[in-house]
């Protein structure tokens, strides 16, 4: 089962490397992971959307918070969540493309925000699966470019993890 | 702490804050923090430290040969004395050569600082001459790591390392320092204390959690423990041995726990595992509430998880968290520290209204008593060859088990484990986790640095011991007056067992060719040499070497080349799928 992490850590240099480093290390899964420091600048917020079966993720948990530098661990999927993952892509658009790509854009809530005679590039926000859906409602010969943010996500309601 | 000197030090650091060099302060905090002794090996970017070591003698350096042996001589330092050990190596090929000695110690849960040099921050990453990542390199085997770039944060990192090796699930913890940090000066502060917002270890035993075993375990029918590393780490022998005989239960140890429970009581079965005793596996096998303290299910005690222990309700208490339900699912999980949780134990022992029943304990103890007469462990000593049993069941009586031991790794690690019987904690000194060949020398080294007046024994084979005999040398120089037992057979026996047992005879690479002369070689480094190549040698060769106090003797024994260590649970089988002999 898919699982998203948060992971509060010190902003230090070589603790990201720690996390990447453990989960190489011990073979666990990772699709995604982001890290940004948060509003206090000496915390760092890791989010790792990884998979595993209830074991793996109880020894993923384990080891996370065995890691000195780890302040706080959070499997966000035990609760209700917002997962949202940003992503860039460069599409060709020439001739009747131009429109339909515009359109396919605006129907995603896409925003394009940079411009060529031959291309466009799109900005678009949303859960993975969404971002995957626009790319496959596009010809395949048109993407040029993409790139993702991978998952950020938060609890909902009032309280911090 | 008193002294009129101690004071004016202390209102002097409060004063004036002295103004130190990085290398100063290296010194200083070692000194501060009740260090003896370091084991190391200078290099270009640690001169600056060991000028001031020298400048100073309350912190003794101990010169090895190779900066492996400096990790495994502070190692084993600290297995025996249960302080921190220290050790100190250059950057590059010094902190590469240290790796084998930091996994080692990380795999034991020993808890060490090994400080390193490295290349001026300037030139990190520049390919430097002598540069390496250590820290990159010694991440994955240290409990933590870190690089200071600011002599500033010199002192404060030196305590946390401390802090961190020695508190919670201990283990090594590496200090990489430039070489221009240590030139450069600041005002030195060294902290009485440390609190790290992320590292908070969990100390005592949920009280429910451990009512809830002892009811579990007072409750069982055929109750077992079995016990590891951590209660020897955990200092919690003496509460282990009031709980083990107040509920009269058999007890078996890991490799790694050895000592933690006397050998000679008749509670004690034997060592459990792949060369475990059967009376020892059989009884993990049918017992109905098994009790892990301090032990962690590793692969070489459990044979197969799918069969291990399959009647047996399961209480864990470890320090370790990630321990828990690793491997095996656990009834009752307990996060604690091993000594103040037997004490809880203790306590809750006191209170409880009825302990197990005695007609189903005494059918286990006839149970137990029965798989005992098999006598697994049983050998055939004849006139003609040395069986290496024979030699470590001498050792242990002429040394009326009272020895350090330490040892290598291979069969006669297995022998010395199965043959030596340890009364007490901290006398065994091996390495159970990494398995690391060329541990015993440089072991016996700092265990005999640690005691100088007790008998050390480096119980070690003709492969193992050439990993690291340069250390000869060391002991030449400090006067370590260490012995060495080496059961020679000409192979690299465990490798041969396997080969013989799983790969049809076929001794590929095991059969150890133009061996040394080691009476010659002990004798070239100063030392003396004595050889037994008949069973009626081994006594008198024995006693000569302990006659010898003050010398380190090398006894080369020439012993059976085809003995295997029995019982052997074949890899992937149950515990109760020996081999016996």
């Amino acid at each position: 089962m898919r699982h998203i992490i948060s992971i509060l850590l010190e902003n230090e240099a070589g603790a990201l490397s720690r996390v990447a480093g453990l989960f190489s290390a011990r073979g666990y899964n990772i699709e995604a992971m982001t890290v940004a420091p948060t509003h206090d600048a000496s915390i760092s917020r890791m989010t790792v959307a990884t998979s595993g079966s209830e074991e793996i993720m109880e020894q993923v948990l384990k080891q996370l918070n065995k890691l000195v530098e780890v302040i706080r661990v959070h499997d966000l999927t035990e609760g209700p969540h917002i997962e949202r993952e940003l992503m860039l892509i460069k599409v060709h658009a020439v001739g009747p493309d131009r429109e339909e790509v515009k359109r396919l854009s605006d129907i995603f809530r896409g925003r394009i925000i940079d411009v060529t005679d031959r291309s466009y590039t799109i900005e678009l926000t949303g859960p993975g699966d969404k971002l995957d859906a626009f790319i496959h409602a596009l010809d395949p010969g048109m993407v040029i470019e993409v790139v993702r943010s991978g998952a950020s996500a938060i609890s909902r309601g009032a309280k911090a993890i | 702490m008193t002294s009129p000197t101690s004071i004016t030090e202390r209102l002097n650091v409060q004063t004036k804050s002295e103004t130190l060099t990085g290398a100063e302060i290296v010194v200083r905090a070692l000194r501060d923090e009740g260090v003896e002794f370091v084991f190391g090996y200078p290099g270009g970017a640690v001169l600056y430290i060991y000028d001031e070591l020298d400048k100073q003698e309350a912190v003794q350096h101990i010169l090895v040969r190779h900066e492996q042996a400096a990790v495994h001589a502070a190692d084993a330092y600290s297995r025996v004395t249960g302080k921190v050990g220290v050790a100190l190596v250059t950057s590059g090929p010094g902190a590469t050569n240290a790796v084998t000695g930091i996994a080692t110690a990380y795999m034991d849960s020993v808890p060490l600082v090994v400080i390193s040099g490295q290349v001026p921050v300037a030139l990190i990453g520049n390919d430097a001459f002598q540069e390496v990542d250590t820290v990159g390199i010694t991440r994955p085997c240290t409990k933590h790591n870190f690089l200071v770039k600011d002599v500033k944060d010199l002192a404060s990192t030196l305590k946390a390392a401390f802090y961190l090796a020695a508190t919670g699930r201990p283990g090594p913890v590496l200090v990489d320092i430039p070489k221009d940090v240590t030139a450069h000066q600041c005002a030195y502060h060294y902290p009485d204390k440390i609190s790290l917002r992320s590292y908070k270890p969990t100390v005592k035993g949920h009280p429910g959690q451990v009512r809830k075993a002892m009811q579990l375990i007072a409750s069982a029918q055929r109750p077992m423990f079995y016990t590891g590393g951590g209660v020897v780490l955990g200092n919690a022998s003496e509460e282990l041995r009031k709980l083990v005989r107040a509920l009269n239960v058999p007890i078996t140890h890991t490799l790694m726990g050895l000592g933690a429970y006397p050998a000679t009581d008749p509670q004690f079965v034997g060592m459990l595992g792949m060369h475990g005793t059967y009376e020892a596996n059989m009884a993990v096998q049918h017992c109905d509430v098994l009790v892990a303290l301090g032990a962690r299910f590793d692969d070489r005690v459990t044979g197969n998880l799918a069969k291990f222990a399959p009647h047996a309700k399961i209480v864990h208490v470890d320090v370790d968290p990630a321990s828990i339900s690793k491997n095996v699912r656990v009834d009752v999980p307990i996060v604690g520290d091993l000594q103040q949780v037997l004490t809880e134990m203790n306590q809750v022992l006191a209170e409880l209204d009825a302990l197990n029943d005695r007609h189903a304990m005494q059918a286990w103890w006839g149970q137990i008593t029965e798989w005992r007469q098999r006598d697994c462990l049983h050998y055939q000593q004849d006139e003609l060859i040395i069986k290496p049993q024979f030699v470590v069941q001498k050792l242990y009586e002429l040394t009326a088990g009272e020895a350090i031991v330490t040892s290598d790794v291979g069969q006669h690690q297995m022998w010395a484990a199965q043959f030596y019987g340890f009364d007490h904690p901290r006398r065994w000194v091996n390495s159970g986790g990494l398995g690391t060949m060329g541990f015993g020398l440089p072991a016996a080294m700092g265990a005999q640095v640690a005691e100088p007046d007790a008998t050390v024994v480096c119980i070690t084979g003709d492969g193992s011991i050439q990993m690291n005999i340069q250390e000869l040398s060391t002991c030449q120089q400090y006067k370590l007056p260490l012995k060495v037992a080496c059961l020679n057979n000409h192979y690299l026996g465990m490798v041969r067992q396997w080969q013989e047992f799983f790969y049809e005879d076929r001794y590929a690479m095991s059969y150890v060719d133009a061996l040394p002369d080691f009476v010659k070689l002990a004798e070239a480094y100063g030392h003396i040499g004595l050889r037994a190549d008949k069973p009626a040698d081994v006594e008198p060769v024995i006693r000569e070497a302990l006659r010898l106090k003050d010398r380190m003797v090398f006894m080369d024994f020439r012993v059976d080349a085809k003995e295997n260590v029995y019982p052997m649970v074949p890899a992937g089988a149950a515990l109760s799928e020996m081999i016996l002999v």
